[in-house]
């Protein structure tokens, strides 16, 4: 065996009008035959109607040790919400 | 890194762990977790893919088309849960030909149900029943287990996987209902596959030193021998329902412990089967190398075909 096929991440829209999720991932020799075995792998009880496939190696992830630099500035960031502002008792919806 | 930050790391790691959070790959762990995942995930791959064997035999062979495609569909999703698992280990650095290597080479283990022979068209009953039973049982169990990437393929796996089981019940429940040779037959896969399926949970917990360290981590949410009480506890009735006899001549229901009393299992010949000496490991490896051999061509054939085709690509571009 010369190497392995390359790892692909797959994304699948479940219905129309909701995004494309991480069902996955899988090895393909190519982007063609990574949707066809995404298709067996990952839809055999209609679980999609669109499946997108990305090499593996095309994706740049976060370093889960930086995650205090990259999200810990907005925990204290309270005003960002609508619960942090007063308002008086007779304004119902807003 | 120093011995005294590994410690702060794996102290942080297990809190973690304990208030109920998941580790995805990317975060860090201590190397025994990833070992042990690395083991435990592939093994669970491996059964998956050698356990297409023994049915995959009967689908040609199948009673009727209804039988035949549910057999398929079966065989098919065993397939498909082979490669979630394999995925999902690959994301703790280790390959998929690694992976396969151990299974061939026989340094990584597959569940030993699988070397056990399917003679008949009941065993394809009983295997849907039992195994499949079983199966499910353990995987429940593993739904919540710590690691993100195992978690969601057994939660993925389990929704599958209930048809399996019916589908094998509904074998059996057939042939018991059918002519006496019909239920003879149905009664002699229950009887080799009964106390093959009880192993199925692993050693008894005397003789398991790895489950408090499995527990910590939710690898197991239950010991073994908890899981297959539950086991005996579901079963029972579903044999008696269809005029099945369990083949355990101690089995008796205790009103006190509001559980079955069960027979004990040959250890010894669990432990024979586990170390390569069951009826069928040897033909079940040479029919799993086999078919990775002569895939070969075809898979370097492939990636030869992709090369060539991004080639053009790239001088078209130029």
């Amino acid at each position: 065996m010369k190497k392995e096929w390359p790892l692909w991440e797959v994304f699948v829209r479940s219905k129309n009008g909701l995004e494309h999720r991480h069902f996955g991932s899988l090895h393909a020799a190519d982007a063609e035959m990574a949707l066809e075995n995404a298709r067996d792998v990952y839809t055999r009880r209609n679980e999609g109607v669109s499946i997108w496939v990305v090499e593996s190696k095309n994706i740049t992830a976060s370093n889960p040790e930086h995650n205090a630099e990259l999200f810990e500035p907005a925990q204290d960031k309270v005003y960002r919400h609508p619960t942090f502002y007063d308002l008086p008792d007779e304004i119902k919806h807003m | 890194m120093s011995e005294a930050q590994i410690k702060s790391l794996e102290e942080e790691f297990e809190a973690r762990i304990a208030r109920d959070e998941k580790i995805e790959p990317k975060d860090w762990m201590p190397e025994k977790y990833r070992k042990t995942h690395i083991r435990q995930m592939s093994q669970h791959a491996h059964s998956e893919i050698v356990g297409m064997l023994p049915e995959g035999n009967w689908i040609s062979r199948a009673p009727s088309l209804r039988r035949k495609v549910a057999l398929l569909a079966k065989v098919q999703d065993e397939g498909g849960h082979g490669l979630y698992l394999y995925s999902a280990t690959e994301t703790l650095g280790i390959t998929r030909d690694e992976l396969f290597e151990q299974l061939h080479t026989g340094k990584a283990k597959y569940s030993s149900i699988f070397n056990y022979p399917a003679l008949t068209w009941a065993d394809i009953g009983a295997i849907g029943w039992l195994v499949d039973g079983a199966a499910i049982i353990n995987q429940v169990a593993l739904c919540g287990t710590s690691f993100g990437p195992y978690a969601r393929a057994m939660v993925r796996i389990c929704k599958e996987e209930s048809f399996h089981q019916r589908q094998g019940y509904e074998i059996t429940l057939k042939l018991a209902q059918g002519t006496l040779e019909q239920k003879a037959m149905a009664q002699d896969a229950l009887n080799r596959f009964w106390w093959p399926s009880l192993m199925m949970f692993g050693p008894a917990d005397a003789d398991s030193p790895n489950t408090e360290q499995s527990m910590k981590w939710k690898l197991k949410r239950k010991t073994n021998d908890e899981l297959r009480q539950q086991f005996i506890d579901q079963t029972v009735p579903q044999a008696e329902l269809i005029g099945l006899t369990i083949p355990d001549p101690d089995l008796k229901w205790n009103e006190e412990k509001g559980c079955y009393d069960s027979g004990e299992i040959d250890w010894d010949e669990f432990w024979q089967v586990v170390k390569g000496h069951g009826p069928c490991n040897k033909e079940r490896m040479k029919a799993r190398v086999s078919a990775w051999e002569n895939g070969e061509w075809v898979r370097d054939a492939a990636l030869a075909h992709a090369e060539k085709q991004q080639e053009k690509k790239l001088n078209k571009a130029v």
